[in-house]
Formats: structure tokens, sequence, C-alpha cells
């Protein structure tokens, strides 16, 4: 309903541009449903599903207690979401928008990844120092990899080969082995570390750490040692609110971008020379970052003001806050 | 493993280091060793907390660097590093010095402190201690970072000046500018209404009226004790002018529970009980504190207080610095322990770091309820050209510490 009458307030659409809307949504029949960007809150025990379009809340999903991370199975059927006080993964039809079925994930599981190659999903489990791996398919336990104190940030390189498992206490990088499910490197890097995400061609794993305020790039060809450190400084703040925690990274190496939690900014880092561009001004306590598909817009969730910010990448601009539920944590776009 | 003959596992090892080569090698090194003391002193037998629901705590202290020394280890292990702990507890006004003697003799080179002020002076002042540093975990003494203060030794338990400052920032914001104060008739007591005292006047508030709460300790079980106290509390308090709250200082814990709902005036209570400032409490989770409850409950089957926290942020501060810098000596480990690059997550929301001028650890401080956090001080809008959380207790200009 609210759909057709923003419609209907919109000013007339040339006919010419209407041709090459038509046009291109012949050409790419898919693109006329619109993208769907799930959203977790963390103390409302919901997900919120946000219109692409109208950027709007159209659904709320129940959850289990205290959803936080979320990932899509290979094949886009499910959205996976780890459900910490119910220690569980609780795995949602994208059809119905229902949770359909839940699978025991250890002691709080905190953030999931997906294997790009196998039906495996990585958790980190913060009370037991292990990450474990499930079989989404089969529904069994394939192991559990031993690392340092409190894993939290899980990362996967995009060919599946390694994975980055972040320790919070032990301020460590483990660098695991997907094969071997083993870790075979461990990195220091900043205090207390979020968050781990893979550059797009796999070179390089970047990792943030909220204690610090800083990010870690590792890298993943040859040394698995950190290359460098970012830093960041926003003016007029004070340094202890500057909190890394949320990494996205465009897939054309031009951008990255850093959720910088109570300081209420995500920074805007060039993916080569690792120069901080600029700082965005969002809602409070932001915490975790989604590229949409075309990676035309970047959105945040603010944590301590219930909302989620939209940002236009082209021009770096926040163009939008929309409310959502209490505590939103992560935050996905249907790919 | 220890089945084995020595000279066997002497084979065994090498073998293992020819047959893999250098990275095997390395990790058959011995570790570098940084060896802790723990130096505690028993419960006076007279100290329990006046509720029935606190259990009396005999390991307090103790328990939180016990946790700290698994908390370093696990990184340790990656890093050819590991760290030791001994244990010494002395009898109330026991000797110091041969129990610091004692801890030496076993290797320790750094030395917490769970003592109380007077005993902890006396551990400094002790010419066995040498140049080692000692962490005091426990003793919220202002003198101790003042005009006694000593280059080797840090604090990491809250001064009671930084406890009075975040109550009062809390106050500040809730606008309840008008205290009343009543406390106890212990020398601790004294101290920290110097302290309240000292916070109301930086942050605007006003003291209406003080009292002294006269009497000595009462039984913890006596039978219908609150009759008498239901009676007793309005009529000593009745007298106050019109006031926001009612400020309890009673560290000691042995009148103050009694106060909230049976004042005259329908006025919250704060202070040591009530609405308290402390460095932890159990209802505390957030920014992790959860994870670091669970592990303390697995370890000592029981909360974590304080103390213990105090105890675990001194042995985490070593951890962290001696990761960072990859060393275990004394001089390595405390130049990177005082620098800027020094930050320790401590599940408060902020980094914790020592301040140079007096080698106190600056840290967010919880107010809370009995059951409920109700917020963390400094409190946002009390500035400070450094960082707020130099808005918590003496700041370098004021401090009379001069190494």
């Amino acid at each position: 309903m609210s759909l057709l009458s923003s419609r209907a307030r919109r000013p007339a659409i040339p006919p010419v541009a209407l041709g090459l809307a038509l046009g291109g949504l012949l050409a790419l029949p898919l693109a006329a449903q619109a993208e769907r960007i799930f959203v977790s809150n963390e103390k409302d025990n919901t997900l919120s599903v946000i219109d692409g379009e109208s950027l709007e809340v159209v659904e709320t999903i129940q959850v289990g207690r205290r959803p936080r991370s979320m990932a899509f199975s290979h094949d886009g059927s499910e959205l996976f979401v780890a459900v910490g006080d119910d220690e569980a993964i609780d795995m949602i039809d994208l059809e119905t928008l229902e949770v359909v079925r839940s699978q025991s994930s250890g002691e709080d599981p905190e953030v999931i990844r997906v294997d790009p190659n196998r039906p495996y999903l990585y958790v980190s489990n913060e009370d037991d120092n292990i990450v474990t791996v499930l079989d989404y398919e089969a529904r069994t336990r394939v192991t559990e990899i031993p690392v340092g104190v409190e894993p939290e940030g899980l990362g996967i390189s995009p060919d599946g080969r390694w994975l980055v498992s972040t320790t919070e206490t032990s301020n460590m990088a483990h660098i695991v082995d997907a094969e071997r499910m083993e870790a075979v490197y461990h990195r220091l890097v900043g205090a207390r570390p979020r968050h781990a995400e893979f550059t797009h061609d796999g070179r390089e794993a970047w990792v943030s750490a909220e204690i610090a305020g800083t990010v870690s790039i590792l890298d993943m060809e040859e040394t698995f040692d950190v290359e460098h450190t970012i830093r960041f400084e926003v003016p007029g703040v004070p340094r202890e609110t500057v909190q890394a925690v949320g990494v996205e990274l465009t897939a054309d190496g031009r951008y990255a971008f850093v959720a910088l939690g109570p300081s209420n900014r995500v920074a805007v880092v060039d993916q080569q020379s690792y120069e901080v561009l600029d700082y965005i001004l969002v809602g409070q306590r932001v915490w975790h970052l989604a590229l949409n598909g075309d990676e035309s817009r970047l959105y945040t969730t603010n944590g301590v003001s219930g909302d989620v910010t939209v940002i236009e990448v082209d021009g770096l601009e926040a163009v939008k806050s929309i409310p959502v539920g209490r505590f939103p944590w992560g935050v996905v776009v249907e790919p | 493993m220890e089945t084995l003959s020595r000279p066997f596992h002497w084979l065994v090892v090498s073998g293992i280091a020819v047959g893999l080569g250098w990275s095997a090698a390395l990790s058959a090194d011995t570790p570098d060793t940084l060896t802790l003391g723990y130096l505690g002193m028993e419960r006076p037998d007279d100290r329990e907390p006046l509720s029935v629901l606190d259990p009396v705590l005999d390991d307090e202290g103790l328990q939180g660097a016990r946790l700290a020394i698994d908390d370093n280890n696990a990184t340790a292990q990656f890093l050819d590093q590991e760290f030791v702990l001994h244990e010494e507890e002395i009898a109330v006004d026991g000797e110091v010095g041969e129990a610091l003697e004692r801890l030496i003799d076993q290797g320790a080179d750094w030395i917490v402190s769970d003592l109380p002020a007077e005993a902890l002076l006396e551990l400094m002042a002790h010419p066995a201690l040498g140049d080692r540093a000692v962490f005091n975990a426990r003793a919220p003494d202002d003198v101790l970072r003042g005009e006694s203060c000593h280059p080797n030794l840090y604090h990491t338990t809250p001064s009671r000046r930084m406890l009075a400052d975040a109550l009062a920032q809390f106050l500040g914001y809730k606008q309840w500018q008008r205290w009343t104060l009543v406390y106890g008739n212990t020398d601790e007591d004294r101290l920290l209404a110097e302290a309240l005292r000292a916070a109301a006047e930086r942050y605007g508030h006003r003291i209406v009226g003080e009292k002294m709460w006269p009497h000595d300790p009462m039984s913890r079980r006596a039978e219908g004790g609150f009759h008498a106290i239901q009676r007793e509390i309005p009529v000593f308090v009745q007298d106050f002018p019109e006031y926001d709250v009612l400020v309890i200082a009673d560290e000691t814990d042995y009148f103050g529970e009694y106060f909230p709902y049976q004042t005259w005036a329908p006025r919250p209570v704060v202070g040591t009980q009530g609405l308290i400032a402390t460095a932890w409490h159990r209802a505390h989770e957030s920014w992790g504190g959860v994870q670091l409850q669970r592990r303390f409950e697995d370890l000592a089957d029981r909360w974590m207080t304080p103390r213990d926290f105090g105890a675990w942020l001194a042995v985490r501060s070593l951890g962290e610095a001696a990761a960072r810098t990859g060393a275990v000596d004394r001089e390595t480990v405390l130049d990177y322990m005082l620098g800027e690059e020094f930050e320790l997550a401590g599940y408060l929301g902020l980094p914790v770091s020592y301040r140079t001028w007096n080698h106190q650890l600056r840290q967010p401080i919880l107010i809370t309820g009995p059951r409920m956090v109700a917020s963390v001080s400094p409190q946002e809008g009390y500035l400070h050209p450094r960082t707020p959380l130099d808005s918590l207790g003496a700041d370098e200009g004021e401090s009379s510490c001069r190494f």
C-alpha cells in the first residue's frame, strides 16, 4: 500500500527515461525484484527486512534469542543467523521468510561464514576458544578448530582455501588452512580484533580491532604477516570512541569501508594506498556494513540509535536512516 | 611425557627437530618465562558482608590473577612465552617481608598485591623488593597515588577519588545535585567521605547535610533486626534539609545496606550501597564482559569481584606488554606499558592505560544497582583535553605525586 501511494506521488517520468528503464528490465528480468536487506536486531530477537527500493522495513522475522551474524546458503535459498543465547543457527526460508529449521552450533555462536565450495558453515564460539565447522546439508558437526581466547571475527578467502579467525583476548589473527582444518599461522593484530574480510582477489585479509581502533592488512599470498596498519583519527571525537568493527571492500578494489563504532562514523579508505579518504557521519555505535549487489549503496547498522544508515557510494553521502529493531547488529544484502 | 626417562625424552625432541627442520626446532626451545608473585592477606574474621545473600570469600583477588595467567598463556603459547604465578597469603597483621622473600626465592620478578594500604607501604619499603614492579590490585587509598606514590608501584584498582568522581558525574547527568552524606566510623569511611566531598565540589553538587553513623557493626543474622532499623534510620536522617540523594560511605559494609527504603524522605540511596560506583560487577555483561564473567565462573565457581578484576588487569597488563614487545625483561615491558601504544581491552568499552604521572590505570567505572547496571562513567559531556577517562580521579596538575 505504501509502495503504491509513494509511487503515485512521484513526478511523471519522461517517456525516454521510461523506455530506457523498461528496456533494462527486459534485458535483466531478475532486476525487477527489488533487493532485500536483512538486519539482525540483537535485543529484539528479530530480523528486519528492508526493501531496497522503497528503503522501508517491509517484514519482521521472529528468530531465536540474540541474533547476530548472518550468511546465505550456497544456492541462495536460505539465510542463516547465529542466535547466541539459543546456541544455534536458525535457518530461514527466503521465500516464506520463516525459520524452517535450527542447527545446534556449540556455545555462544557469534560470527558465521559459509564456505564457497562445500556446504560448510564456520561458527566462532566465544566461550570455548574454538571455531566449529558445521555441515548445513547433512546437518552434522564436521570438526572443531582450536584457536586463541574468545574467537570472534571470521573471514574466508574467495577460493575457500584460507579462513582467518580473530581472537579478542589473544589479540591474534589465526590463519586456518581450510583443507587441514587447522590453524597454521598466528599473528598479533590490534587489541580486541573483531572482523576479518578478504579482498575480492584474495590477496589480503583486512582485520579490524575494536579497542586499538585499527585495521591490520595481512598478506595472504606469501608471508601471512601484517604488512600495514591503518589508523583512524576523527577530528573532534575522543580517540577512545574510534573503534574499528565492520569492514566492507568493493569488488573493483577501489574502496574499503570501516565502521568506527561509538564515534558514529564510517571511514572510507583507498583499498590500494590504504589512505583514509573520508569519514561519513551515520547513526550511533555503527557496527556492521553491507554493500548492495551493484555496490551503489552501503548499509550500516547503528546499535544505539536503532537504525540503518543508507550511504550512496557515488558521492559518499548518507542519504537516509531507516528505523529498525533494538540494537541492530549485522546486515546482509540478498545476492 | 612424564613417563619418559630424561635421556629418552631428549632423543625424541632432537629426533623431531632433525626430522622436521627449523620450525620444530624453534618450538622445542624453552619459552621466555615471566614469573609473578601474588601477595594477599587473610580476611579478618569480623569482615563479612552484611547481606546474607553475599557469599563470604577467602580467595578474592587471587582467582582473578589465576584467570589472567591462563588468559596470558593462551596467547603466549603462540609466541614462545610463558607466565608463571606463585602465591602467598599472610595472616592479618602478618609479616609482609617474609612472604615477599619466599616469592622472590621462587623467582618472582613481578608482584601483584592484594594488600591493604598499610601493608602495601611496608612492602614498598622492604629492601628485598629491589627494583621489582608492584601492582596494587586492592587498596583504593588516594595517598598511594599522591604523596606516598612510588616509581615501582602501579595501581589497577581505581582510587576512592575515581569512584567518587564517577558517581558524581552520573548524579550530575541526573541533575540530582543536593546530597546528604552518611559515613561510617572507620578510617576508610572518613577517607571516602573526603573523596566524595571533593567530587561534589568538582562537579557542582552541594552537600546539604552530613552525619556519621555512630554504631559498631551489628550481628549479621540477628533475628528481626530490621524492626529496630525501621525505627532507627528515619529518626537518624529526618532532620536533614531537603535533598535529592542520600550518599552512603560504608566501605566495610556494616550498615549501609540497611538504608534503602528506610529513609525519612523518599529519596534514592547511592554510594557504597544502593546505586554504587565500582570497577566490576556481575550485572555487567556489555563489551564482551559476559565472556570474562563466564571464564571466571568456570575457574572459581563464584562471581568475579572488583578485587579479582584488579588482579586480572595487573596480570593482563604484563601479558599484553610482553606479547607486543616479544620480551619479558622488566625495562622493555614497563616502557611499553607506560607508552602511548599500550591499550588493554578491559571489557569496559574503552581501552584502559596507565597515567604516567602516578601509574594509576585509567578506566571506565560502572554505576550499578544490586541487580542491573545503570550507567558507565565518564558520562557524556564531561570533557578533558587528554581523554574523558582523565575526568575521573586526581588529574596531573593537582596530583602531589613526584617520582
